[in-house]
């Protein structure tokens, strides 16, 4: 096993020394003009298009969770708060939810004469983005004396409060008869998203809205790596690695962790806000405690702290999620002579990823390099000076 | 100077801010009770107004009981804490299975609801030490696959791998039931009453929740406190690495932990099956997280704390489902987690992990 790791380290390093110093930089372009000219090869309102929207949208949800949990190292199992409360700001600003307003704000021509707030999808996202903030912080106060699994918990215990209030929010009046949330019965008839010169988007041509994703997906991508080289980003590290030594050094507790629940929120709800235009309504129903789970699974498959690992696993399940295992393996246990479909199970799948994930390779897809360093117990001699840095395999923090 | 008062709030507050938070509840609901009055029932068409405490003793007697089963689950949390320091996510879903083999047992067994009282006792004996033993054996096994493993790497990778395992368990016992809530025999008929103490009528299934709690119990402390096993068990919470040189086998240690925790959850679903005759896929995971707030209001790897707070969130749980209703429930219990984790996160009788001292 180490000879086979140490065989694929040369290679490596042959490669690295053949490919000229910018090969990195040219290899994310080429994926960016590929990330754009990659709707036009399929029809416009195909199941795998609606496959792809959704898939970079839990991309982003899931850099979102990678900034709390990969970098920070605070286990949030709560996440789907930030993805209901951004659907919810949707569902109160962009449609005729509250119907005793009559607020618009650079909305479409037809959305202009409805009742209701309807303010224009970018305001909508930073609102959403400011909300679940906001919420994150509220979320992280409680959180920041405890220790790592009984944050998990806490997180949970929002989450699914969250889910409870989402739920029976139709007894919750907020005035002139008008309820918090529609519950199960869900907000419908939202706005779609409209931009003066381009128009409204529909259902019908999916490609403005996967554009529409693959910017803020690109947005939040970018927004990922300038953090994870700022002096906050290496705060987070360090507090991950080790609190009491990060304290010690100087480094605000409060205000990093606060940040870190923040920015990992406002990540969440602006991609919930896209997913309640996306589905057209906001229903109650979608925010169990499973979806949580489902994109910690994307963070921790990808490679926990690892941005590219977050891309590749929020992808990757996306697929699996709503292409591989509803249309191309559905029939398979049937055909195998069981009485049930695959989308029945999907979450024990998800479970199973996890265990072996974290059993087998627990650095993930695309390992963070750091992480990668204290996960392998063979580390090879040239980061053999690396490794001691950040402490021994295995200390248990 | 203004920090000295603020200190001494902040001092009562963790000493005494949980035990107010805690009775807020029953005290307002029970002066409510004497001054407005409830409604008791209707008599020709009209509401018949009580101004009485038997309402809030019959919430209690409801918690109680359905406390005494949270108990059982919250011991297994406790126990598993304390010797590996893991919040073992699983363990309500193994309740869960529990649940469904002892319901499953009842078939094979063929206790119905004709059975005669003496055939229906030893049966249920007979599916009692069966489910312990299968829930028992399920627990080790998840030890050894998903948490063995990743002994010695960081906490948050064996977390994940619970959660992982709850997933899985959940999704065994969806395809074993289906997808909603079935009923199942009232073989105790559990709703009817025995005796009545003070206006509080006392159901069969409170008796039994009991009857199957304390001696459980019980035994569990006899086990911890004087066999050589539960002093290997006590020594590897507090020290592993010194239990292991003082010749303790510390992984046969954690599995029998494990063992133990899995026979208590499957008796609790085996009495939860019994006392409200239904079961569903789903059931574990909304007890799993009951049963640990319990763990943690109690001072988690603490047995007695355990059970202290497993009777208390079953009367939180009770006054909730009555007051404010069902629906709202579970937000008031984890509403309670927050406030816990907040005011006192070592419990109200304090926690035992080698992180306290």
């Amino acid at each position: 096993m180490s000879e086979l790791r140490a065989q694929l380290q040369e290679w490596r390093s042959a490669v690295d020394n053949w490919l000229p110093p910018w090969w990195r930089r040219a290899l994310v372009a080429l994926l960016i003009v590929v990330g754009i000219v990659l709707p036009l090869l399929f029809s416009s309102a195909s199941g795998f298009m609606n496959a792809t929207i959704i898939a970079v949208a839990y991309a982003v949800m899931s850099l979102g969770l990678n900034i709390v949990v990969g970098f920070a190292g605070l286990l949030d199992l709560g996440y789907v708060a930030f993805y209901a409360l951004g659907a919810y700001s949707l569902g109160w600003f962009g449609s005729g939810f509250f119907f005793k307003a009559h607020i618009h704000v650079l909305v479409s021509p037809v959305a202009s004469t409805l009742p209701g707030v309807h303010l224009n999808f970018i305001l909508i996202l930073i609102g959403a983005g400011l909300i679940c903030a906001a919420a994150g912080v509220v979320i992280g106060l409680p959180t920041l004396r405890l220790r790592g699994d009984y944050i998990a918990i806490v997180t949970l215990a929002f989450g699914e409060i969250i889910g409870v209030v989402a739920v029976n929010g139709q007894s919750v009046h907020v005035g002139d008869g008008m309820t918090l949330t529609a519950g199960n019965l869900g907000i419908s008839a939202v706005d779609q998203p409209y931009f003066p010169g381009i128009g409204s988007f529909n259902l019908l041509n999916l490609r403005p809205w996967y554009w529409l994703i693959f910017a803020i997906l690109l947005v939040v991508l970018f927004v990922n790596l300038r953090l994870r080289d700022s002096r906050l980003g290496r705060a987070w590290v360090a507090l991950r690695e080790d609190e009491v030594a990060a304290v010690s050094m100087g480094i605000p507790l409060v205000k990093t962790k606060l940040l870190a629940y923040a920015i990992g929120a406002a990540f969440g709800g602006m991609s919930g806000a896209f997913f309640g235009t996306y589905y057209t309504e906001v229903n109650a129903g979608q925010f169990q405690f499973g979806f949580s789970i489902f994109i910690l699974a994307m963070v921790i498959i990808g490679g926990l702290g690892s941005i590219w690992g977050a891309v590749v696993g929020g992808l990757a399940l996306g697929y699996i999620n709503n292409y591989l295992i509803p249309d191309v393996l559905n029939g398979i246990p049937a055909k195998l002579g069981f009485n049930f479909q695959l989308t029945e199970v999907e979450f024990g799948i998800f479970g199973f990823l996890l265990v072996i994930m974290m059993v087998l390779r627990p650095q993930g897809l695309i390992p963070e390099r750091r992480r990668r360093l204290e996960l392998t117990a063979e580390i090879a001699p040239a980061d053999a000076q690396l490794a001691e840095a950040p402490g021994t395999p295995g200390d248990g923090t | 100077m203004a920090a000295r008062p603020l200190a001494a709030v902040r001092r009562y507050f963790g000493r005494w801010g949980l035990i107010v938070a805690l009775a807020a509840l029953p005290i307002y609901y029970g002066i409510s009770d004497l001054t407005n009055g409830y409604q008791a029932g209707f008599v020709a068409g009209h509401a018949v107004i009580h101004h009485d405490l038997s309402k809030l003793g019959f919430n209690f007697a409801e918690g109680l009981s359905n406390g005494a089963i949270w108990a059982l689950i919250a011991i297994g949390y406790t126990l598993v804490y304390g010797i590996i320091e893991l919040i073992n996510f699983a363990h309500g879903d193994v309740f869960m299975i529990g649940s469904f083999t002892a319901v499953g047992l009842w078939g094979t067994l063929g206790l119905g609801l004709t059975t005669g009282a003496l055939g229906l006792i030893g049966g249920l004996i007979v599916a009692l030490i069966i489910t312990m033993i299968v829930t028992g054996s399920l627990n080790v096994l998840i030890e050894r696959v998903a948490y063995r493993p990743l002994r010695g790497a960081p906490k948050l990778a064996s977390l994940i791998t619970a959660v992982g395992f709850s997933f899985i368990l959940q999704n065994v016992g969806l395809l074993w039931r289906g997808g909603s809530p079935q009923s199942v025999n009232d073989l105790i008929r559990a709703q009817q009453p025995v005796f009545t103490i003070a206006g509080v009528p006392i159901l069969r299934g409170y008796i039994l929740a009991f009857a199957v709690m304390i001696p459980l119990v019980f035994g569990l402390t006899w086990f911890i406190n004087a066999t050589r096993a539960g002093r290997a068990m006590r020594a590897t919470a507090q020290d592993p690495e010194a239990a292991r040189l003082m010749g303790i086998n510390v992984n046969a240690t954690i599995s029998l932990t494990f063992l133990l925790g899995g026979m208590l959850a499957g008796a609790a679903g085996l009495v939860y099956a019994l006392y409200e005759t239904n079961v569903w896929y789903f059931q574990g995971f909304k007890a799993g997280l009951i049963a640990f707030t319990a763990a943690v209001m109690g001072g988690i790897g603490n047995v007695r704390g355990a059970v202290l707070g497993g009777l208390i969130i079953g009367v939180i749980q009770s006054l909730s489902d009555s007051r404010l209703g069902p629906q709202w429930t579970e937000a008031v219990v984890f509403g309670y987690l927050i406030a816990i984790m907040v005011l006192r996160p070592r419990g109200l009788l304090g926690e035992e992990t080698r992180e306290a001292g």
